[in-house]
């Protein structure tokens, strides 16, 4: 498994381990009130596991699996991929701002980057998507 | 491919008939189907949780990189362990959050919180059983 997708996979298990967490907190809050703002963090616990597990795993893994170009880089420019978990990351964290402070303008800009990590990794992975080996030059 | 593997992978499919079918049932209140409170939530975590997540354990737990050669997958019972309570704690949720919503008696409160912790623990040890795996080679 090459560093990007270790650093993908971990980052989208602690996740999974957060929004797993809030979310159990809110099912408990609903049958057994312990505090009013716990149903606040419902945005949080859908961005974690959405953005933060499903799509940073396709990500880490993706980058891991897709067929490998014949000369290096094999896996495309790996630089391309460390900017869209940076951009994706910096999105959660953006939102996760937006859902402490409660300024929207941070929903805005966290959006902005998760749409810019989504276009940088899938121009990093698209060539990849192929059926055999073809030996083009990146 | 492991057993544990198989039973994810054929129960996440299952999973994801009855989202899908409660999905119908959502849809078909708007023409007279019977209002079923709470099952719009159960809807969304039999989808997102029986059946996406359960096939990434499944998968993940196959084919992530072997721990050790003695130990391909790390710990087998970990593994069972997360299929048995992540399982519990679902089917529970999908039975008591309905009940619950139509009548907020002592026994639903305390299965949607025995649930909760259910579900809770699988993600822990989901997470505690693949942390190590996830290396480069």
């Amino acid at each position: 498994m090459p560093r990007f997708s270790v650093w993908g996979t971990r980052l989208a298990l602690l996740y999974f381990l957060a929004g797993f967490t809030i979310g159990a907190l809110i099912l408990i809050n609903k049958a057994a009130p312990l505090h009013p703002a716990i149903w606040s963090l419902l945005p949080l616990h859908i961005e974690f596991l959405l953005m933060g597990w499903i799509v940073q795993l396709v990500f880490a893994v993706g980058y891991w699996i897709f067929p490998r170009f014949k000369f290096e880089p094999k896996r495309g420019r790996p630089g391309f991929a460390w900017v869209a978990l940076g951009l994706l990351n910096a999105g959660i964290g953006s939102l996760t701002l937006a859902s402490v402070s409660g300024q929207p303008a941070w929903v805005l800009i966290g959006r902005v980057l998760e749409v810019g990590a989504v276009v940088v990794f899938a121009a990093q992975l698209w060539l990849r998507a192929k059926p055999t080996e073809t030996g083009v030059k990146v | 491919m492991p057993a544990v593997t198989r039973w994810f992978i054929k129960s996440s499919l299952v999973y994801l008939a009855v989202a899908l079918a409660f999905a119908l049932w959502l849809a078909g209140q708007s023409i007279g189907f019977a209002v079923v409170p709470g099952l719009s939530p159960v809807f969304f975590h039999f989808f997102l949780v029986g059946w996406v997540t359960q096939m990434i354990m499944g998968v993940g737990y196959w084919f992530f990189p072997k721990y050790s050669p003695e130990q391909p997958r790390r710990s087998e019972r970990l593994g069972w362990a997360v299929f048995g309570l992540l399982n519990a704690g679902l089917l529970l949720r999908g039975l008591a959050e309905p009940l619950f919503s139509s009548n907020a008696a002592a026994t639903w409160r305390t299965a949607l919180v025995v649930s909760a912790v259910l579900q809770w623990l699988a993600g822990l040890l989901f997470v505690v059983n693949t942390w190590e795996r996830i290396k480069e080679r």
